[in-house]
């Protein structure tokens, strides 16, 4: 094996076996019914799916727009280096959403009805309109990467173009559906428990997805540098670490009024045991990022800024499930509890996205772009790119090198 | 065009003014569409049951003739929930350990049903004629719909590869050919009273005047979630049958406002973001001109 050459830590043959692991349960799925492969009930339809695909999944993604806002709109041309990785990331994550859909849609088939037959009062018909929309613009963002590789220059100085635009766009739908994941929950104001239900959730779910989206920039761009060596600096992972605090920060203020305000403050101790569910989100997502995050040292120290976000992401996951499954009563009497193959296929789901991200950083100019200094440079690939005629061979050999 | 610091901080100290006095607009939009929802009451003439509880002998005839009318397969037991393939249970209920007491469920019919609402593809909707109903032709199989109903009606087939979400049909089939839904028509014993609303409503509380001994005080699904097409009257507390007390308002009601808001929301933002875009490329380029100027100068700029 040649020095350059990084083994990724899990190794590829790992994640190959868990996309297959996540495969034999999608079959029997469609070939058994949802019942065969879940503990989905009547009384609990939906389940770890929507807990951590769909709504974990979209929040997490949320680094794409954040970070594509605050570099082209807000015009920080100091975290160029981050768009780019944020934009594949979010990509993916969202491609991550559509697919585990339709594992979970009980006919997949018919997704398409979304775009033909429109509910405009539904919540998640907005979501779902929304999805579809920000994914393609998602892989418009993401296409002067494959162009630039690809040495396509008239592709490129079309996405060029209206890149702003696009943007902007990005931004106005990520709003809308990020919210409306939020305002999803407001229909059921007698079974959300009443330290979640509130008429201001959509915007508590937007702030919450601003403050996970460059944390989870931050945690994936960690674990980047350890696989290809590429290294963050620091001085843009401080900044991010700087902001979230602040965003957090709002976002606790905000819960804590409106608790206040509605007379529901005093079940944060009394509301057991959804109260210990609602402290551990608070305190994992919020409260102790924000302490750690205000001491400098932490601040200006890799592994402190990793954790810190590793913390805001957990938090926030375990915000989602707290709402779309823990304090969510649905119907009285019934329990749940994930079969392994539900959580096989998100599993294998994540797999897969793992080693499209992998090879995206081995094929594509994503870490090297942090060398160009402005968007309107037209990039040609690095001198140390082999040309896009040589893509195929390189994919083989990269196949060969992974003993798969 | 470039833009001094004090000039990007005036324009932005005017730009949050701004969003303060827009910010009391979401509250009014918010408010308005919900007011709608609220002012969309039922039709005077929409079609409901009155179940009269005290009238019930528990015979199951109406889950016979739903099975029937609907070709629904026979239950293996007599589980206590409906299920996707029975739409309507006669529960027993046995108050403080005394005698049996039945109470027959189905789908609730409700004014503001928040199935139809939730539905992403308008797969179930409320007719004016009263009943909610469901088109498989458009379904998607999301389950939103079991989630948000707060009756927790709606089931789904979940042995079946092309499953599909079930529940009462208020036999609207029957209905348009000017007949009773088929479990009213098999009530031997006529606990089951079909017409208009209004007029159910009056005799429910005609029945309750009459015989005040004989009645709870309370017409179950007047006013619960925004009113149901299907009303009950008990000789027992409700809550003893297991129905809960709901809020009188339609569980939608938050969701409309919320949805209410997307318009402007969206206007909103695209405006916003970009006028931030245009304030600060103004600001970049002057940082740009300002940086090669001076290189110009010569020396390095760190």
């Amino acid at each position: 094996m040649k020095q350059q050459e990084r083994t990724f830590p899990l190794g590829t043959t790992i994640l190959g076996a868990l996309v297959i692991l996540g495969l034999v349960p999608m079959i029997i799925r469609y070939t058994r019914g949802l019942g065969a492969i879940s503990n989905l009930s009547d009384g609990r339809p939906w389940g770890f799916w929507i807990s951590f695909d769909l709504y974990s999944g979209v929040a997490l993604a949320a680094g794409g727009f954040t970070l594509a806002g605050w570099v082209y709109l807000f015009n920080r041309e100091k975290y160029h280096a981050v768009a780019r990785p944020a934009v594949l990331t979010a990509f993916l994550g969202y491609t991550l959403v559509i697919l585990a859909l339709l594992v979970d849609l009980g006919q997949p088939w018919y997704i398409w009805h979304a775009m033909v037959y429109w509910n405009i009062h539904s919540p998640l018909f907005e979501v779902a309109i929304c999805v579809m929309t920000y994914t393609l613009v998602l892989a418009l963002e993401f296409s002067p990467a494959v162009f630039e590789r690809l040495n396509w220059r008239l592709p490129l100085r079309i996405i060029r173009s209206i890149q702003i635009p696009l943007v902007i766009f990005g931004v106005v739908l990520s709003t809308l559906h990020q919210s409306s994941l939020g305002s999803m929950l407001l229909m059921m104001p007698e079974t959300l428990h009443p330290l979640w239900y509130t008429p201001i959730l959509p915007l508590l779910f937007l702030i919450s997805a601003i403050a996970v989206g460059p944390a989870m920039v931050v945690f994936e761009s960690t674990l980047s540098t350890k696989v290809f060596g590429h290294k963050l600096s620091l001085d843009i992972l401080g900044g991010l670490a700087r902001g979230i605090p602040w965003v957090l920060g709002l976002y606790l203020l905000l819960k804590l009024v409106d608790l206040t305000a509605r007379g529901n403050i005093g079940l944060v101790f009394t509301a057991y045991p959804q109260n210990l569910l609602w402290w551990g989100e608070i305190a994992i997502g919020a409260i102790l990022p924000i302490i750690l995050l205000s001491f400098p040292g932490i601040r200006q120290s890799r592994s402190g800024i990793f954790w810190s976000a590793t913390l805001i992401v957990a938090g926030l996951v375990f915000n989602r499930f707290n709402v779309s499954m823990l304090a969510l009563a649905m119907r009285p009497g019934f329990t749940y509890f994930p079969h392994w193959m539900e959580v096989a296929i998100s599993v294998g789901l994540v797999a897969d996205a793992t080693l499209v991200i992998w090879l995206a950083y081995r094929l594509l100019p994503i870490a090297s772009h942090e060398d160009a200094k402005s968007p309107q440079e037209t990039r040609l690939p690095d001198a140390a790119q082999p040309p896009p005629e040589a893509l195929v061979p390189e994919v083989a050999k990269l196949i060969q090198g992974t003993n798969l | 065009m470039t833009i001094s610091r004090k000039e990007f901080l005036k324009l932005s100290g005017l730009g949050v003014g701004a969003a303060v006095a827009l910010s009391l607009l979401p509250g009014r939009l918010a408010r308005a569409a919900g007011g709608e929802l609220l002012a969309q009451g039922a039709p005077a003439n929409a079609r409901a049951v009155l179940y009269d509880g005290t009238i019930c002998i528990g015979c199951r005839s109406c889950e016979r003739a739903c099975k029937q009318v609907n070709g629904l397969p026979p239950d293996e037991a007599h589980p206590e929930t409906l299920t996707a393939y029975t739409f309507t249970r006669i529960r027993t209920a046995r108050p403080e350990g005394g005698r049996p007491v039945y109470v027959k469920l189905q789908c609730m019919h409700c004014v503001h049903p928040a199935c139809a609402e939730a539905c992403i593809v308008g797969a179930l909707k409320k007719t004016p004629e009263g009943p909610v109903t469901y088109d498989s032709g458009k379904c998607i199989g999301c389950r939103y719909c079991m989630v948000a109903c707060p009756f927790g009606v709606p089931n789904f087939q979940w042995d079946n590869t092309l499953p599909w979400v079930a529940k009462c049909t208020f036999c609207t089939d029957l209905q348009a050919k000017g007949l009773e839904p088929a479990c009213v028509a098999a009530c031997p014993v006529h606990a089951l009273k079909f017409g208009a609303r209004e007029e159910l409503l009056a005799a429910a509380k005609q029945r309750i005047a009459a015989e005040p001994a004989r009645y709870v005080d309370h017409i179950y699904g007047e006013s619960e979630v925004g009113g149901t097409s299907w009303v009950y009257l008990s000789a027992v507390p409700f809550e003893e049958l297991g129905f809960k007390p709901h809020m009188t308002q339609p569980v939608t009601i938050n969701a409309a406002r919320a949805m209410g808001l997307v318009p402007p929301a969206l206007i909103g933002v695209a405006a916003t973001m970009t006028g931030i875009y245009w304030l600060t490329k103004g600001e970049k380029s002057s940082k740009h001109a300002k940086d090669a100027g001076e290189k110009e100068e010569g020396g390095e700029t760190k």
